[in-house]
């Protein structure tokens, strides 16, 4: 009949009613300031820099290839890439950021930023109490507060932090792997060259006249020394 | 005792005849009746919007708790600790209105924009001049159209609704403006003939006479208000459910429609204009309940005869209240209505409803003395729910697979 649904509405509104004041397992909501949910793994707000070392502007891994400020939509990022270069994590000589800004009252939280970086440089922080009084300076967020340290990353977001960790050790054991491989190919090339060395020594007056006595192109004997 | 408590119910009335008395002696004669007028003004403007001021925020408390929330429990007393479990809200609410910018859409008609909230405020506060609050408390007392007065004020209020809408130059509210009229048009009429039950049984249009008819006790004990009959019941809940569509109260809050269209035909408004819109709204709909009260469930009459020792503007408040609170549940357990929806429920279901408890309502007076009493009620029940119940069948919720005959 019309109207028994309204009822059976209502009744289920009052139990709601008279629930939420005996049984604060209802409650969905935590009064905030002086209780807080912890935050979830997957939760992310603006950009942050990431740094390795003690002092935070030393180490930071950002190498200033502006392509998160190429890339960012709302163009929220601004960067001046430095004159002089310093060794990165990898003992590469490395552009850094001279200036690093991020506007938050542009940054959509789009998350493009951290994508597109090749150097696990820039990742989403959780904090979200940045309510400031200047909405324009104030809201102008500069290297120095943006640079955070990689433990801070491992404790907001333990499962992505191990993954960056993963990445860049990788990245150092093939920078070691190739130093490696090139300091080999390089002593193996030292070592056929000062074999050549010994060969042409050994063989040297065989070919002397012969390209006294021949005007050839190359000389034959000498052109497996390479 | 008796007396102390006939002191307190007629208190309001003792002091205003003593306020005139003195007043007599020092002021010009032609000055007396402004006076008079402003005393009974006054309390009708201090009671009723702080009633408002507190119905915002016990609203935002009940439906936080329908849905699990706590709702508002901070804003307390400003600068101290002190939080009176956040029944400091309205005044802070009150604050950032007034304080607020006062946009005006550029292409505007700017007149009529000023205009409105005001055009719709000053009807509302007029019906309260009808309302009998209290025994001997009726602020302008029309013998011969209290009702019809209450009811021309009433329908005065869609002129600035579309004021409103039309004004802003805005398409939301336009078309707010528009649901709004044919909302307001199309319950005006349920509205009034639910009404008018209870003008035939009283013979009377003043709102007075009309609380005065139901005085008569009946069993020794019981007020025989006009809820207490087939027809009374019936009719009041027909004039609630017209009444919330009236006042644009949820399911019938279409005009206003967030979802669908931002703020309807108050979209345009902002700052104290906007709350002037609200504060009428919340006043048009404490009219309402006002007037439901008087015509069925009493007036400031007690429901008990022994009960009549509390003042009778108690009993007022009380029920205005209590209905109150029951728009409240209302609006935290209904969804909102479809446009089709709610004009089929106002011309397919209500009308011929009221049209039907009118009759009723006819067949009961005429039978007073002929008809048992135990006929009648079962008479007149059977006559209003075998309607009810064939007129219902087309509006109940069908739950089942949906069918979208245009995708298809």
């Amino acid at each position: 009949m019309l109207g028994t649904g309204i009822l059976k509405g209502m009744v289920e509104t009052a139990k709601n009613f008279a629930g939420s004041y005996h049984d604060p397992e209802r409650l969905t909501t935590v009064e905030y300031p002086e209780q807080r949910i912890a935050p979830k793994e997957n939760a992310r707000q603006f950009p942050m820099l990431i740094h390795d070392t003690e002092d935070p502007m030393k180490g930071l891994r950002c190498v200033a290839c502006q392509i998160c400020e190429k890339e960012c939509p709302p163009q929220c990022i601004y960067i001046v890439k430095s004159k002089d270069k310093r060794a990165d994590y990898k003992g590469q000589m490395q552009f850094y950021p001279a200036t690093f800004d991020i506007d938050i009252s542009v940054c959509m939280s789009c998350q493009i930023c951290v994508e597109v970086c090749p150097f696990e440089s820039i990742k989403m922080d959780t904090e979200f109490e940045l309510s400031n009084t200047d909405r324009f300076g104030g809201l102008l967020i500069h290297k120095e507060q943006l640079a955070k340290s990689n433990e801070h990353y491992r404790k907001i977001h333990p499962a992505d932090a191990a993954a960056s960790d993963a990445v860049l050790a990788a990245e150092v054991a093939k920078a070691q792997a190739k130093a490696k491989a090139d300091a080999e190919a390089k002593a193996a090339k030292a070592a056929a060259e000062a074999k050549a060395k010994a060969d042409a020594a050994v063989a040297g007056p065989v070919p002397a006249p012969a390209t006294s006595t021949a005007p050839q192109p190359t000389s034959p004997p000498a052109a497996p020394a390479a | 005792m008796a007396e102390v408590f006939q002191a307190i119910d007629q208190f309001p009335v003792t002091l205003k005849t003593w306020l005139l008395g003195h007043a007599a002696g020092v002021m010009p004669e032609w000055a007396l009746p402004l006076l008079s007028a402003a005393l009974s003004i006054t309390p009708i403007l201090a009671v009723f919007p702080l009633l408002f001021a507190l119905t915002t925020v016990i609203e935002r408390k009940g439906l936080g708790r329908i849905q699990n929330r706590r709702g508002p429990n901070r804003v307390g007393i400003p600068l101290t600790n002190i939080r009176l479990a956040g029944f400091g809200q309205f005044i802070a609410d009150g604050i950032k209105s007034l304080t607020k910018e006062d946009i005006v859409p550029r292409s505007a008609d700017k007149v009529v924009h000023f205009l409105a909230p005001i055009a719709l405020l000053i009807p509302v506060l007029l019906t309260y001049s009808v309302l009998p609050f209290g025994r001997n408390m009726v602020p302008l007392d029309l013998p011969q159209t209290g009702l019809l007065f209450f009811f021309a004020l009433g329908a005065s209020t869609e002129l600035s609704v579309f004021m409103a809408g039309w004004s802003s130059r805005n398409k939301y509210s336009l078309l707010g403006a528009m649901r709004a009229i044919a909302q307001m048009v199309s319950y005006e009429i349920p509205l009034i003939l639910s009404a008018l039950t209870v003008v035939m049984i009283a013979g009377t249009l003043s709102l007075s006479g009309i609380v005065e008819s139901q005085a008569e006790v009946r069993f020794g004990f019981l007020h025989s208000w006009h809820l207490f009959t087939p027809w009374g019941l019936v009719g009041f809940f027909l004039f609630l459910t017209a009444a919330a569509a009236e006042a644009n109260r949820t399911p019938f809050d279409l005009p206003e429609a967030e979802s669908e269209i931002i703020a309807g035909y108050f979209t345009e408004y902002s700052g104290f204009k906007f709350a002037i819109f609200f504060l009428a709204e919340y006043l048009g709909l404490f009219a309402m309940c006002g007037l439901g009260i008087t015509l069925f469930l009493g007036g400031w009459l007690p429901p008990f005869k022994f009960l009549g020792f509390i003042p009778s503007w108690c009993w007022f408040l009380g029920k205005l209240v209590a209905l109150i609170l029951l728009f409240i549940w209302l609006r935290g357990t209904l969804p909102r209505l479809r446009t089709d929806q709610l004009m089929g429920f106002a011309w397919k279901f209500l009308l011929p409803m009221t049209l039907i408890n009118l009759f009723v309502a006819g067949l009961w007076h005429l039978s007073v003395t002929s008809v048992p009493m135990t006929v009648r009620w079962i008479g007149g029940f059977a006559l209003l729910a075998i309607p009810y119940w064939l007129l219902g069948r087309g509006f109940e919720a069908k739950v089942g697979k949906r069918e979208y005959r245009f995708a298809n």
